[in-house]
């Protein structure tokens, strides 16, 4: 009876997954696996991914064969009679030492990946961020440009509850900000992390990495874009109540392009402090994405 | 195993003159009986897993499609911390301090639980932690929303919920000591002449470890939430940075316990597997001293893997280097397991009732567990990984179709002797099939979503991830009634069917001590030591 079972229950699944595959490339949405991202970082994680996951797909294929040929063959109901062994050395020793070596395999390449990960030196430019509840801040170290970044207005309508909204209808639904951070396209950027009030992460699939925001502490990661676009993510630690709804939102342009967005901003900057120090505190709101106060935050150099 | 004959006489019959249970609640209330207390134990647990599972549906019924429709999203972080704690305590651990409660009296030949006031207690307790737990989500304020994890400084901004939260976890934490030194006490003490320890049963076994595991890692995290408490209360500020403190000092304290507490849940596990497969496979368990060995390896190694649940908090590359070796060896003593558990059933003659079927899907979902796990020790892989439903996807895997599957198992393996009757067995395969095919609907796309780049605990996403999340949806609300089956085949066979045998499995004759007390095993068993030769 079972047996029947299996057989239906596979083929159910089949068709299931036989119908998945044929429609993924119709619909994009049905993603299967990791991006490879447009970094040096992110398509080595992803060559370390794919690599762990054939090694387990090979293991799990011939162990999960042993299994079923047990499941299949030694049964009662076909006058299977027990054997009496109840170990076998040999077969242990192998069993414990090819393991051993899989895995030394794969952490040499693991471990060269890390190193690289963390080697946050010669740096074209800093960028520190911080995680509020619920934004991001991004501050150009050297050029005194600081400005906030927030879940844009069209995705935060329709995200309230009972909106009514067609959220496929909003673009990039979620994953959409005011002011997105911009970096130069081929410069490597180290980003400094922190946060100001509770843990936030920091994170952009495509270049790879993820880094905790912790108040406190000062994190570092970099990332050197290799392609023009905008690449989108999300904060990825737990924040409290609007969690899902800080993305992260880069634009990696030209140089030229940097050069000009950046003196923008400091053009743009500079005529928010004029008036600003005529009429006290009041921000000089809807001038350009920098117009806030620069916020110094607080934090003890925990490093 | 080596395997445990009594010599000729069984033990038990009920006790001549006095010593029947108590009539009443008060049989309940006061009863000191390893059996009853097991039983109270495991409704308890069922209880907490439909309540549990509850929460679990309002999460994916608020996931099953993008956009807001149903609950708030501090409520929607209530139920993702609070689903995750009553599993976790209330489900997961007081199953098997059930099965251990129940069967290691019966498998070592013992009479009852060496400390059987205490055994009470601990029972007792674990109501009253779980009473303040559910009375936290009415406080003003809404119930804990920090995650399960109660990471600081997120966890400090609960409302009037927090000391509810806190002082729930003591109690459940001072629940599970008392069972555990009850447990080691037992196990030391009580067995039958002639049972050493390299002959006992492999479940005793791995309660022992895991005991052994919850002694030393309870008040490690009782000492956490204590000092989140009077960071909260009495403004030291242990892991506040503007006071000198360390929030990250908090995560290592948490995950010293916590890593060691997911073993916690499913070394108990492997010791059913261990015990269920040689029964429907009529051959001894293959390799059991290496079986005892990987259990202890693995209880060792949980101790210094801890930081591999904070690869992204920014440790020093030395750091990284250390916890993902240390984590990836976990994958040797693991595999040993599995290939002997495939080796035990290698000429053998295998039969498929109700135990084995759930024995063999823990088996292949288990493995499945293990191998995300082997990736996420991968520290720059687990970079990307990292607080996404791919970790959703393996410590599910891991913990429902592996210590939930194994739990459900032992309940169809020894419930026949707790209740001297046969269950429905159809129900029961019906009830095995629903789940398996469900569990995997659930969970298998959460892998696709996080390597999508979904971030766990959110309430709401992006429209790419529509598609599967509507999926593990339709699973999750699969699986979750397939458990009232469950529930029903339980009630069904409490109250009558087929008579069970003593030995109840044509595979468990000669299996264990517990297949010579009758079924159902009377009130009290074992008043004479059985002598195991």
């Amino acid at each position: 009876m079972p047996t029947n079972l299996v057989k239906r229950a596979l083929a159910a699944l089949a068709v299931v997954g036989l119908s998945v595959l044929g429609t993924s490339p119709a619909m994009a949405a049905w993603t299967l696996n990791l991006r490879e991202g447009v970094t040096e970082l992110s398509r080595e994680i992803y060559g370390l991914h794919m690599l762990i996951l054939w090694v387990c797909v090979v293991i799990a294929v011939a162990v999960f064969s042993v299994m079923i040929y047990s499941i299949a063959t030694f049964r009662k109901s076909k006058g299977a009679v027990p054997a009496d062994f109840d170990h076998n050395t040999k077969a242990e020793v192998i069993w414990t030492v090819i393991p051993v070596m899989i895995l030394v395999g794969m952490a040499i390449p693991a471990a060269k990946t890390l190193v690289k990960i963390e080697d946050t030196r010669n740096s074209d430019l800093t960028i520190k961020v911080t995680g509020y509840q619920w934004k991001w801040q991004y501050e150009y170290v050297d050029e005194g440009v600081s400005y906030f970044s927030t879940l844009a207005s069209t995705s935060n309508e329709a995200r309230q509850l009972d909106s009514g909204a067609d959220v496929h209808a909003v673009d990039n639904y979620l994953l959409e900000v005011d002011n997105p951070l911009v970096v130069p396209v081929g410069k490597k950027v180290r980003v400094l992390v922190t946060a100001a009030d509770v843990i936030h992460n920091w994170w952009v699939p495509d270049f790879g990495l993820k880094k905790d925001a912790i108040p406190g502490y000062i994190n570092e990661l970099w990332f050197k874009a290799e392609k023009v676009g905008t690449y989108r993510g999300q904060c990825a630690e737990l924040c409290g109540r609007d969690h899902g709804f800080m993305p992260v939102v880069v634009n990696v342009v030209e140089q030229a392009a940097y050069d000009a967005w950046l003196a923008e901003q400091k053009a743009a900057r500079q005529a928010a402090v004029a008036p600003a120090a005529q009429t006290a505190s009041q921000p000089a709101a809807g001038t350009a994405p920098n117009a806030y106060e620069t916020t110094t935050v607080l934090v003890a150099n925990a490093e | 195993m080596s395997a445990t004959q009594t010599q000729g006489h069984v033990a038990a019959h009920d006790h001549h003159d006095d010593h029947g249970p108590a009539k009443g609640i008060m049989r309940w209330l006061t009863t000191t009986n390893h059996k009853d207390i097991g039983t109270m134990y495991l409704v308890f647990s069922l209880i907490m897993f439909l309540t549990g599972g509850a929460m679990a549906l309002v999460i994916r019924a608020e996931l099953f499609m993008p956009g807001m429709q149903l609950v708030d999203p501090q409520f929607f972080n209530t139920m993702t911390t609070v689903h995750a704690l009553i599993m976790v305590f209330g489900a997961v651990m007081p199953a098997t301090v059930g099965l251990g409660n129940w069967m290691i009296p019966l498998q070592i030949g013992a009479p009852d639980m060496a400390l059987p006031r205490m055994n009470n207690f601990s029972f007792w307790l674990l109501v009253a932690a779980f009473s303040l737990l559910i009375l936290s989500l009415f406080m003003p304020g809404g119930g804990p929303a920090a995650g399960w994890t109660l990471y600081p400084p997120l966890v400090l901004q609960t409302g009037d919920a927090f000391p509810l939260a806190i002082f729930a976890i003591h109690l459940a934490g001072a629940s599970s000591i008392m069972g555990a030194i009850n447990i080691i006490v037992t196990i030391m003490n009580l067995r039958a002449p002639g049972m050493t320890l390299l002959k006992m049963p492999l479940f005793v076994w791995t309660w022992l470890i895991t005991a052994y595991l919850l002694i030393a890692v309870m008040p490690v995290f009782a000492g956490a939430v204590t000092m989140l408490l009077t960071d909260h209360f009495f403004h030291t500020t242990f892991f506040s940075a503007a006071g000198g403190g360390d929030p990250v000092l908090y995560q290592h304290i948490f995950w010293f316990f916590g890593h060691p507490e997911v073993y916690i849940m499913i070394l108990p596990a492997f010791g059913i597997v261990s015990e269920i497969i040689p029964t429907f496979s009529r051959k001894k368990l293959f390799g059991y001293d290496a079986m005892v060995y990987a259990t202890a390896s693995i209880a060792f190694l949980s101790f210094i893997v801890w930081a591999h649940h904070m690869f992204t908090v920014g440790m020093p590359l030395a750091g990284e280097m250390f916890f993902m070796l240390s984590t990836m060896l976990i994958a040797v003593p693991t595999g040993v397991k599995v290939f002997n558990w495939t080796a035990t059933m290698w000429k053998g003659s295998l039969t498929f009732e109700p135990p084995m079927l759930f024995a063999l899907a823990f088996l292949f979902l288990f493995t499945i567990g293990g191998f995300s796990g082997l990736m996420m020790a991968i520290a720059p892989v687990d970079f990307q990984y990292h607080d996404t439903y791919f970790i959703v996807a393996h410590f599910h895997y891991v913990l429902v179709p592996g210590a939930v599957f194994a739990i459900m198992a032992a309940v169809y393996y020894w419930m026949p002797k707790w209740t001297g009757h046969m269950y429905d067995m159809k129900l029961a395969n019906i009830h095995f099939w629903m789940s398996a095919i469900f569990v995997n609907v659930l969970f298998f796309p959460q892998h696709f979503l996080g390597l999508a780049g979904m971030p766990r605990r959110i309430p709401d996403y992006s429209t790419q991830f529509a598609d599967w999340n509507m999926v593990s949806s339709i699973g999750a609300f699969g699986f979750g009634l397939s458990q009232l089956l469950f529930v029903y085949i339980i009630w069904k066979c409490a109250k009558g069917g087929a008579r069970a045998t003593d030995h109840v499995w044509e595979g468990a004759y000669n299996h264990g001590l517990e297949w010579t007390v009758p079924s159902p095993a009377p009130y009290h068993t074992f008043d004479e030591a059985p002598v195991v030769k």
